[in-house]
């Protein structure tokens, strides 16, 4: 298909629009038996004219999205040190100090140093854990805000929160990053509370693995955060040991800023 | 960014022969799905089916005693490593099939990969995710939806700020969509839709080429017209977000274009537009005058040859401008509202012969547009004569017949705006390739050369003459037997010797 030449410098000039040439028509022009008519046409979304485009744009997808194989090849750099104060965890790919960073350091409340996936998340944790004010206004009006984001609707407790996320949003009802807070301190557990239903012989196996993974405190319940749901029946005794035993200066490399402070501060938070 | 992935994800191993006999087979598997999707196939749309694990980096199937050593393994391995290690294996074992089906057997094995999916670790974490998204591809229905207790928490993710992660839980989110509709009333109360329009704010080239994917996949379910893309369904909807404008954002010509992300976005916009709900609204989002542009800036690209999967984009470009361009509020005179410019002519000539070249099966789109251009428009008709681009259009005409239909459509347009147009349609090429077009068989090509013979003879008298000098009874005589052309035939023959 030969194009002419100008047609080429045409594309970048600037934008121009041509004084049209006058039309005239023939009423005769697409009378019986012709039936031409200009037109535009569109075309709905099944229509048979898109098969061949559409082929091409599966075939894409289909080279392009196979696997997501593993971590893409990601250049080295010389080895840094997590900066977040008592994060000691090193890194020599960037890539991998920005998940670092982003799933433990980066949503993380200032007063209990829990890390949360998201912003949203944090922000109502923090509203709901740490503001007095909040408690106080719950007594009068609906607080609880869904966490599904762009949805606006507010409870009067955290259990009406709950069977909301469960029935509108289809949430799970074991959802971990919906804890409710206990209202007592430390040294009370009330299993009927701040549990979710769930076979306890899933959660236990759970247990067991968080137990060793994470930072149990003490009397500490897995509430709003990203760590995972705490067992119904693990015996206190048990995490007591597990707090003494781990001097503060060993570093897990995962928000270890939390630390092991003592009980005193915990029981102020109400 | 594709040459990218592409060299990233080929199959090692595969020769030449080998990977082409594979293209026709998946390219005659999908044209006979995208056929029966009249039928409401549900299949049809998991065309992310996996491939098939080649020579190269093959793990051994997992049993079942396997797994839940792994599992076990990631969660209470006392070494950081030791877990990862334990993950890594499993998510290898993870790309069979059977491992898979094993894998979803087990009681509580979902339960552990959330746990690790939503733990502390972030290493654990990604190959958590990486996990899931093995089962999320997986060709088996089954499978795929054992994900499902994962979605909640994919979609908080997706809300956080780990790229890598985010990227992992939209392509995951991706492929669980195509799976069927339950799926779909699943993650649709769970707001995938504020999620990914929360997300298509970040900065991540990734994240963004991942959150297309994702989106298209869901405006093209059966259901989108109805209960996903309008702003009236109740909850949130695709249109009653802000993701139009950030789409159209990133569809902008201009040195922040990623061919990428773009390709996604224009198809999800061809998903919205051809669905018909509302396209007034994208229209005064400036969905127009971006769509024009962004042709331009392809047709620039061509020219500069930088046209590597080019025709991935221009695609849905084409077809978004030309849906658009039927719309009511385009006939308003106002400016900004119509296209005008008459670069957008010379733009989509310089793509026609581009598709020629690599795509000749998507030269009727590009004519579409190009009969959706000029069709009520002297402008682009006029540009069209001043130009110079009816013989480059002529030459067209043998390609294939729709292809014919089209181009005679488009030269129909021109023609019956008027004595003042067919004065540059005669003398000059045209009259001996329709002699030609009257030659072929398919009725259709030979009607629609008969439509524009009269036009022809209408405006410009003088080319009846010459059509008889050129013998052009004798090519008409040929279909008087055609129910379908016998009566045109005949009003021709009439005015031809008649005048």
């Amino acid at each position: 298909m030969q194009l002419p030449p100008a047609l080429h410098a045409r594309l970048s000039a600037g934008p121009a629009a041509t004084e049209p040439l006058p039309v005239q028509r023939d009423p005769a022009a697409g009378a019986a038996p012709f039936r031409f008519a200009a037109r535009r046409v569109r075309f709905p979304r099944e229509h048979e004219f898109f098969e061949d485009g559409d082929v091409q744009r599966h075939l894409y997808l289909q080279d392009v999205l196979t696997q997501v194989a593993g971590p893409p090849e990601r250049p080295r750099v010389p080895e840094f040190t997590c900066q977040v104060a008592g994060c000691c965890q090193v890194f020599d790919v960037l890539e991998a100090y920005e998940h670092h960073y982003h799933a433990l350091h980066r949503n993380v409340c200032s007063f209990c140093k829990r890390a949360f996936p998201s912003g949203h998340l944090l922000d109502t944790h923090i509203l709901e854990w740490h503001d007095s004010l909040f408690q106080i206004l719950a007594e009068r009006q609906d607080m609880y805000q869904c966490l599904v984001e762009g949805c606006t609707e507010k409870f009067k407790t955290s259990k009406d929160r709950k069977d909301h996320l469960v029935r509108r949003h289809l949430y799970p009802a074991d959802f971990r990053f919906d804890k409710p807070k206990k209202s007592s301190g430390c040294g009370h557990r009330s299993p009927s509370t701040s549990r979710s239903p769930g076979p306890p012989a899933a959660l236990q196996e759970l247990a067991g693995a968080l137990g060793e993974g994470s930072l149990p405190l003490e009397g500490e319940d897995m509430e709003v955060c990203s760590e995972h749901t705490a067992p119904p029946a693990e015996p206190r005794g048990e995490r007591r040991t597990h707090g003494h035993r781990i001097p503060s200066t060993i570093c897990f490399g995962q928000g270890a800023a939390r630390g092991f402070k003592s009980t005193k501060k915990r029981n102020k938070q109400q | 960014m594709w040459s990218q992935r592409h060299g990233r994800l080929r199959p090692v191993g595969c020769g030449v022969e080998e990977l082409r006999r594979r293209r026709r087979e998946r390219e005659a598997a999908l044209r006979k799905a995208r056929r029966e999707q009249q039928l409401v196939s549900k299949r049809l749309l998991r065309d992310d089916a996996p491939e098939e694990a080649d020579g190269g980096c093959v793990a051994p199937i997992l049993g079942e005693t396997e797994i839940q050593q792994f599992l076990r393994l990631s969660q209470r391995g006392t070494e950081e490593k030791e877990r990862e290690r334990a993950l890594v294996t499993l998510r290898r074992g993870l790309q069979h099939p059977e491992t898979q089906q094993t894998f979803i057997g087990l009681e509580g094995s979902m339960r552990t990969l959330v746990g690790l999916l939503t733990s502390n670790q972030a290493l654990l974490q990604l190959e958590a995710a990486r996990c899931l998204h093995e089962l999320s591809h997986s060709e088996q229905s089954v499978v795929a939806e054992a994900c499902l207790p994962a979605t909640s928490y994919l979609l908080t993710y997706v809300s956080g700020h780990s790229s890598d992660l985010i990227e992992l839980c939209l392509y995951t989110l991706g492929n669980l969509i195509v799976e069927s509709e339950a799926v779909r009333r699943q993650l649709l109360p769970q707001g995938i839709v504020p999620a990914l329009a929360a997300c298509i704010q970040s900065p991540h080239l990734t994240v963004l080429e991942a959150l297309g994917y994702a989106l298209s996949q869901l405006l093209q379910a059966k259901e989108a017209p109805e209960k996903i893309i309008p702003s009236t369904s109740a909850g949130s909807s695709v249109l009653g977000s802000t993701l139009p404008q950030h789409m159209l954002q990133l569809l902008q010509p201009g040195p922040k274009l990623n061919p990428g992300v773009a390709v996604e976005f224009a198809w999800c916009l061809h998903y919205i537009i051809c669905s018909q709900v509302n396209n007034a609204l994208l229209i005064t989002h400036g969905a127009l005058s971006t769509l024009g542009l962004l042709l331009l800036d392809l047709a620039g690209a061509v020219q500069r040859s930088e046209d590597a999967g080019l025709e991935l984009l221009v695609c849905p470009v084409l077809r978004c401008l030309s849906n658009l361009l039927t719309e009511a509020v385009v006939e308003a005179v106002g400016g900004q509202m119509q296209l005008r410019d008459e670069r957008v002519v010379a733009a989509l000539f310089i793509l026609l012969q581009f598709f020629l070249q690599k795509q000749p099966s998507l030269l009727p789109e590009g004519l579409w547009l190009l009969n959706n251009l000029t069709a009520n428009s002297p402008i682009f008709c006029t540009s069209l004569l001043s130009l110079d681009l009816i013989e480059p259009l002529l030459q067209l005409l043998p390609v294939s017949n729709v292809v014919s239909v089209l181009v005679l459509t488009v030269l129909c347009n021109v023609a019956e705006k008027g004595p003042a147009y067919c004065q540059h349609l005669w003398p000059g090429p045209l009259l001996p390739s329709l002699l030609e077009t009257l030659a072929f068989s398919d009725t259709e090509v030979v009607g629609q050369s008969l439509e524009l013979l009269q036009l022809l003879f209408l405006y410009r008298p003088e080319a009846a003459q010459d059509f008889l000098q050129q013998s052009g009874l004798q090519a008409l005589e040929r279909h008087e037997e055609e129910a379908q052309l016998q009566d045109r035939v005949h009003a021709l023959q009439q005015t031809a010797l008649h005048g």
